[in-house]
């Protein structure tokens, strides 16, 4: 029973991380209708980001981050509004090819500088420390941060949609783009403004990553499919959506994984059909999607 | 003296088909003008060429006698140039008040056009500020979507059919507006497939076939005749 009880708490806990790689991409979608097939390989460079930042400064990984922000930031807007507003309009095929290829680039680029040598976050004894609930069970203070981080990360991004002016233009350019440009609103601006928002939350996804699980450049690809299923369980355009499917994703792997080791990816894509076949539009589907 | 908006020659293209063959017009400070005309003749492609939705040559739109044609649509509008477009609209995701409030995210202009004005022409609107627009009536909609424009503060208001699908009393609320929102200096440019309505509020009209310009005058001027011919080219 106890084991059991164990499952449940590090699946609800793992889908935290799921949810931060899933909430930047739900983000992208969500204003853009941006399917961006490099998110994976973002998180991986963000995650590289870190590491440099923090080996080249001495600094923390937690502190890494804080000065990778505003960097990730801008860089997000530039790659929006320089490359990615190209490719957005009526064919959805540009934007899927462009993504595809910036995740090669990145990926090869990656092996290129950092070779393909597993590496990891170092943030010393914070990786290890757990925190007793008895019974024999622990939660590990790194995967109740990455649950945290993901509950906050969730919270601000609604905040900023659904309590500030930048969020009703998020909202107003993801519903009607003719109509918002007749609002004054600068939607190539915008645009560029999501995704350094959604750079932003991928950076923090991969700060987990990076402290929880060895990483290298080729891993992109699995962290963009978990995303997805996390997505699309919780509903296209739902952030609150978005933390459930990441949980539903955790759950199902780590019960998978206590039946037999070797399900545990398998129960995670097994969970993500049953909900696509029971509710095809995901749990909590925002009501206009 | 510049027109206070001026069309010279407009053209306007959905890929090869050609929807507008050189339409002149011209509406000075203060005036309501009406396009009239029948289905597909051109009238909302006019409105969303001036607006910016349609691009074309610089100088086949003026605004104070500046060439605007070529500008995009946000820019337009932060020039004073509001559109109401035809079938509202409304951002689906926001509520009624989050739509008056997007009016001027990009243009905040002073002027007379606060949220509590708009309120106060429309005041059901503020008993359903909170609410989604899906669930207003078309009429509640439709002040959305005029409320939402004035938020800008244009200097020309282009209502693209404010009356269609509505009931005549409704109509007749909305079109009770207009005078105030004149009455606060701005023109209005206003496309109409219900004539009597147009004419009433119109100091001049133009009428539309096929994309060109068929008849234009004051309503007092034009016969019923002339009208009939122009509208249906009979």
């Amino acid at each position: 029973m106890t084991s059991w009880l164990d499952a449940l708490i590090q699946g609800v806990l793992l889908g935290g991380l799921y949810a931060l790689f899933a909430a930047g991409l739900s983000l992208m979608f969500g204003v853009m209708r941006l399917v961006n097939l490099a998110h994976g390989d973002l998180i991986v460079l963000a995650a590289f980001v870190i590491l440099f930042l923090a080996a080249k400064l001495g600094l923390d990984p937690f502190v890494a981050v804080l000065v990778a922000l505003p960097i990730v930031f801008v860089a997000g807007f530039a790659l929006q509004y320089v490359l990615l507003n190209r490719t957005l309009g009526r064919d959805l095929l540009p934007p899927l090819l462009v993504t595809f290829g910036l995740s090669i680039i990145i990926e090869n680029g990656l092996l290129q500088l950092f070779s393909a040598d597993s590496q990891r976050l170092r943030s010393g004894a914070i990786e290890t420390a757990s925190i007793p609930l008895g019974g024999g069970i622990a939660i590990g203070v790194v995967p109740l941060l990455t649950l945290l981080s993901a509950i906050a990360v969730i919270v601000l991004l609604n905040l900023i949609f659904y309590r500030t002016p930048i969020g009703r233009a998020f909202r107003a350019t993801s519903d009607d783009l003719e109509v918002a440009q007749l609002m004054g609103i600068d939607h190539k601006r915008i645009f560029a403004i999501a995704m350094g928002l959604g750079f932003v939350v991928t950076t923090i996804a991969a700060l987990y990553l990076g402290l929880r699980a060895n990483f290298d450049p080729t891993i992109g690809p699995a962290r963009l499919l978990y995303a997805f299923e996390a997505v699309i369980i919780g509903g296209l355009g739902s952030f609150w959506g978005t933390l459930a499917g990441g949980i539903v994703l955790g759950l199902a792997q780590t019960i998978g994984a206590r039946i037999d080791p070797e399900w545990q990816i398998l129960a995670g894509h097994l969970a993500f059909l049953v909900v696509l076949v029971i509710k095809p539009r995901g749990l909590f589907p925002r009501a206009q999607d | 003296m510049h027109p206070l908006l001026e069309t010279r020659q407009l053209k306007a293209f959905y890929g090869d088909f050609q929807a507008l063959f050189g339409i002149d017009m011209t509406l000075d400070a203060g005036e309501t003008v009406a396009i009239i005309g029948a289905n597909g003749a051109g009238k909302s492609t006019f409105l969303k060429a001036i607006a910016g939705l349609i691009h074309g040559e610089a100088d086949n739109v003026l605004l104070d006698g500046t060439p605007i044609g070529a500008r995009s649509a946000s820019d337009i509008v932060r020039l004073g140039v509001a559109l109401v477009p035809e079938g509202r609209r409304l951002f689906p995701s926001l509520t009624v008040e989050e739509n008056l409030l997007i009016g001027d995210y990009g243009c905040k202009v002073p002027g007379p056009w606060t949220l509590d004005r708009v309120y106060a022409l429309f005041p059901v609107l503020r008993e359903r500020r909170h609410s989604a627009t899906p669930a207003l009536s078309g009429g509640q909609q439709q002040m959305v979507a005029i409320g939402r424009a004035l938020m800008s503060n244009p200097r020309v208001l282009l209502c693209d059919e404010i009356s269609l699908g509505l009931a005549p009393i409704i109509i007749a609320g909305i079109y009770a507006g207009l005078p105030q929102i004149k009455a606060e200096g701005t023109s209005v440019v206003l496309v109409e497939q219900d004539i009597v309505q147009a004419m009433k509020v119109a100091d001049r009209v133009y009428c539309f076939q096929e994309g060109r310009l068929s008849l234009t005058g004051r309503p007092r001027d034009l016969t019923r005749e002339q009208i009939h011919r122009a509208y249906f080219g009979a």
